[in-house]
């Protein structure tokens, strides 16, 4: 297996449009997505892009609908061009490689799934599941054997003889998966990959790539317009809105210090007590005379803390980390606070 | 006054007629230095026609049949198509046009083949390139209007009477829809499978052999379908430029009246087309059975 490794995405600029060129300048100078088309008939895709991802993180890139995610996402593997900007990956810049280059990069380094899968209708499972492997040159009987592996993982076993359009979407999804996991590449790309998966399908996809994760450690990037999704499967979130990012960061960064009401109205709805983690939400110790007896783990839920204080009639809790270390508290009344989205709250 | 006005103002007759001259004693003297060439050119065509006219003249009958029946239920799984296709062959055998539909057959399928192995790198050129699209749209609607008695002409002119300029007629008439059908299939290919295997690291030629002409198949069938169609219906004027079969006996029907003569090499002629026609429309679309873009 591959060491997973990094993506590092530097001013980045896409413009649609007969000249691009033309009016990156514009844009750099600060021109709206709606002035550009408006003056020059030019779509404004992606605007001045920064974003690192650490190697073997999961990076959940979120925004509505014509946000620019899927191009975003296209620029990583270059099937999209970009106006201006950089992707490095180890130390090689994506958009200068020749067209070998970049094949041998598709090839190796990344994977890709896709919202509506992007099978071969005529091949099997079993040939579409090793299609990554046959364009590499990997002999048959050893691309059939890693194929079949990741077929069974994906849960699929029994399928392998089976066409795409003999199977249900949630299915077709697992073979894509397979398909992109079977090639072993250190980055995988997925765009709106359970979008058109019904939730407790994608819910239970979302399970199967998160224990994939523990395993296989792949520097994932994912994008989804469902907040709880983003919230469940991301190390780190990217906002994207009109083509620029407008906050990046943890989810509990984005959950508790919303950088404006866009990202404020995204997060309005989520299950603040189930997101929040009370590592993010507790006090330093050193205010206090006398720490709590009872404790609770940093990476517990504040609705876990809540329960655990009202069940007890506790007024706060102590933290631990995982080595039991005390490293903070987490009052009552804070609790509350971030539980219901009042100001005062958090640590920062 | 008006007679100025409804007789068009036409070139005189003098210079139309050394226009003619001109361009026809230009292409004579062209065949005259390069006919032979031109002759050496074509002449593999001769040995495959010869080759397939023996092929199928040569083996026995029931050996023939049994071929077809085997052709027809191998693309369609009904047996009411191979029960058709062996019908309609011996009826052909008993009025005694077996020999004639022999080299028929023998003729259209080397037609196909032929339009097949320069139809579809011709396709698939096109569809890749807009340039070539607009280059090669204008020939192909030019060779599906002229009359072919048109370009019968030169086609004698360079090459005499015979198998072989019977077959390029037949070819040049045959060919339009192979190249169009193969070039509007390749174009129909769901652009978000060829998106997946570009992200997989697909070569151009890996993108084209897995995924473009397997998924235009169905479409490619059609022109070969439209191709083979087309063919039989040049038989009869072929037969004017010497090449043999049902058409020979048509042609003879007419000139002399003989209505019952033509009546059933006619038949024989639908017969077969009907024939092709079955056979290569159920093999398209049992290759259609898995490629629908997929629904849930
Ligand atoms: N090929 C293209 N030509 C012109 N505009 C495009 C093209 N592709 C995308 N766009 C525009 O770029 C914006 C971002 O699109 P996209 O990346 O598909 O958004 P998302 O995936 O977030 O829904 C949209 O405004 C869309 O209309
Ligand atoms: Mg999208």
């Amino acid at each position: 297996m591959t060491d997973p490794i990094g993506i590092e995405i530097r001013n980045l600029y896409k413009i649609f449009g007969a000249n691009p060129q033309a009016h990156v300048a514009a844009v750099r100078a600060g021109m709206t997505k709606a002035e550009l088309q408006a003056r020059h008939g030019h779509v404004l895709g992606l605007s001045d892009i920064n974003i690192q991802i650490a190697p073997g993180s999961i990076q959940v890139i979120m925004g509505l609908s014509g946000s620019g995610k899927s191009t975003l996402i296209r620029h990583i593997n270059r099937l999209i061009e970009p106006t201006a900007g950089e992707i490095v990956i180890e130390g090689r810049n994506v958009v200068g490689m020749s067209k070998d280059e970049l094949r041998e990069f598709r090839r190796h380094r990344t994977a890709m799934v896709f919202q509506k899968f992007g099978l071969l209708p005529h091949r099997t499972v079993l040939d579409n599941a090793a299609y990554g492997l046959e364009v590499q040159g990997m002999a048959e009987a050893e691309r059939y054997r890693t194929a079949m592996r990741w077929i069974e993982r994906v849960g699929l076993s029994g399928f392998e003889k089976s066409y795409p359009s003999q199977l249900s979407g949630g299915m077709q999804q697992r073979v894509g998966l397979a398909r992109a996991l079977a090639n072993d590449a250190p980055i995988l790309l997925m765009d709106e990959a359970y979008s058109a998966l019904d939730p407790l399908i994608r819910y239970d996809m979302q399970t199967v790539l998160l224990d994939l994760q523990q395993e296989v450690r792949k520097t994932i990037v994912f994008i989804t317009h469902d907040l709880d999704e983003a919230l469940r499967i991301g190390d780190r979130i990217a906002l994207l809105r009109d083509g620029s990012v407008i906050q990046q960061g943890t989810a509990q960064d984005i959950v508790l210090r919303p950088a404006d009401d866009y990202v404020a109205n995204f997060v309005q709805h989520v299950d603040r007590g189930k997101v929040l983690k009370v590592g993010a939400v507790m006090l330093a110790q050193h205010g206090f005379d006398a720490l709590p007896e009872a404790s609770i783990a940093t990476d517990a839920s504040i609705a876990e803390a809540l329960q655990q204080m009202a069940a007890n009639r506790l007024q706060a809790l102590r933290v631990q980390d995982p080595q039991g270390q005390t490293i903070g508290v987490i009052p009552f009344q804070d609790a509350i606070n971030a539980y219901t989205g009042s100001k005062g709250e958090g640590a920062e | 006054m008006t007679s100025w006005l409804t007789s068009f103002p036409q070139l005189s007759d003098s210079l139309l007629r050394a226009l003619q001259r001109s361009i026809d004693n230009g292409f004579r003297s062209f065949t005259r230095s390069y006919g032979d060439l031109i002759e050496g050119f074509f002449s593999p065509l001769q040995t495959l026609l010869i080759w397939f006219e023996r092929l199928l003249l040569g083996t026995p009958w029931p050996v023939i049949l049994l071929v077809v029946a085997g052709l027809a239920w191998g693309a369609s799984r009904s047996l009411r198509v191979v029960i058709g296709s062996v019908l309609t062959l011996v009826l052909i055998g008993l009025f005694g046009m077996w020999a004639d539909t022999m080299k028929t057959i023998s003729m259209v399928l080397a037609a196909t083949l032929l339009s097949i192995a320069i139809g579809l790198p011709l396709g698939v050129l096109m569809a890749r390139s807009a340039r070539v699209q607009r280059v090669v749209s204008p020939i192909l609607d030019i060779m599906q209007t002229m009359p072919s008695f048109v370009y019968l002409i030169p086609v004698v002119m360079l090459l005499g009477i015979g198998r072989v300029p019977g077959l390029i007629a037949v070819v040049i008439y045959a060919l339009p829809p192979m190249i169009r059908l193969t070039n509007l299939g390749i174009r129909q290919v769901d652009p978000e499978v060829l998106e997946a295997t570009d992200a997989f690291g697909s070569s151009a030629w890996q993108k084209l052999v897995k995924a473009q002409l397997p998924l235009a198949l169905p479409t490619i069938m059609a022109g070969i379908n439209q191709t083979i169609m087309m063919a039989l219906a040049m038989v009869v004027i072929a037969s004017m430029i010497g090449v043999q079969g049902l058409g020979q006996p048509v042609l003879r029907a007419i000139s002399n009246q003989y209505f019952t003569l033509g009546l059933f090499n006619g038949f024989a002629i639908v017969g077969i087309a009907i024939l092709f026609d079955r056979i290569s429309q159920a093999w398209g679309k049992r290759l259609q059975k898995h490629r629908e873009a997929s629904h849930d």
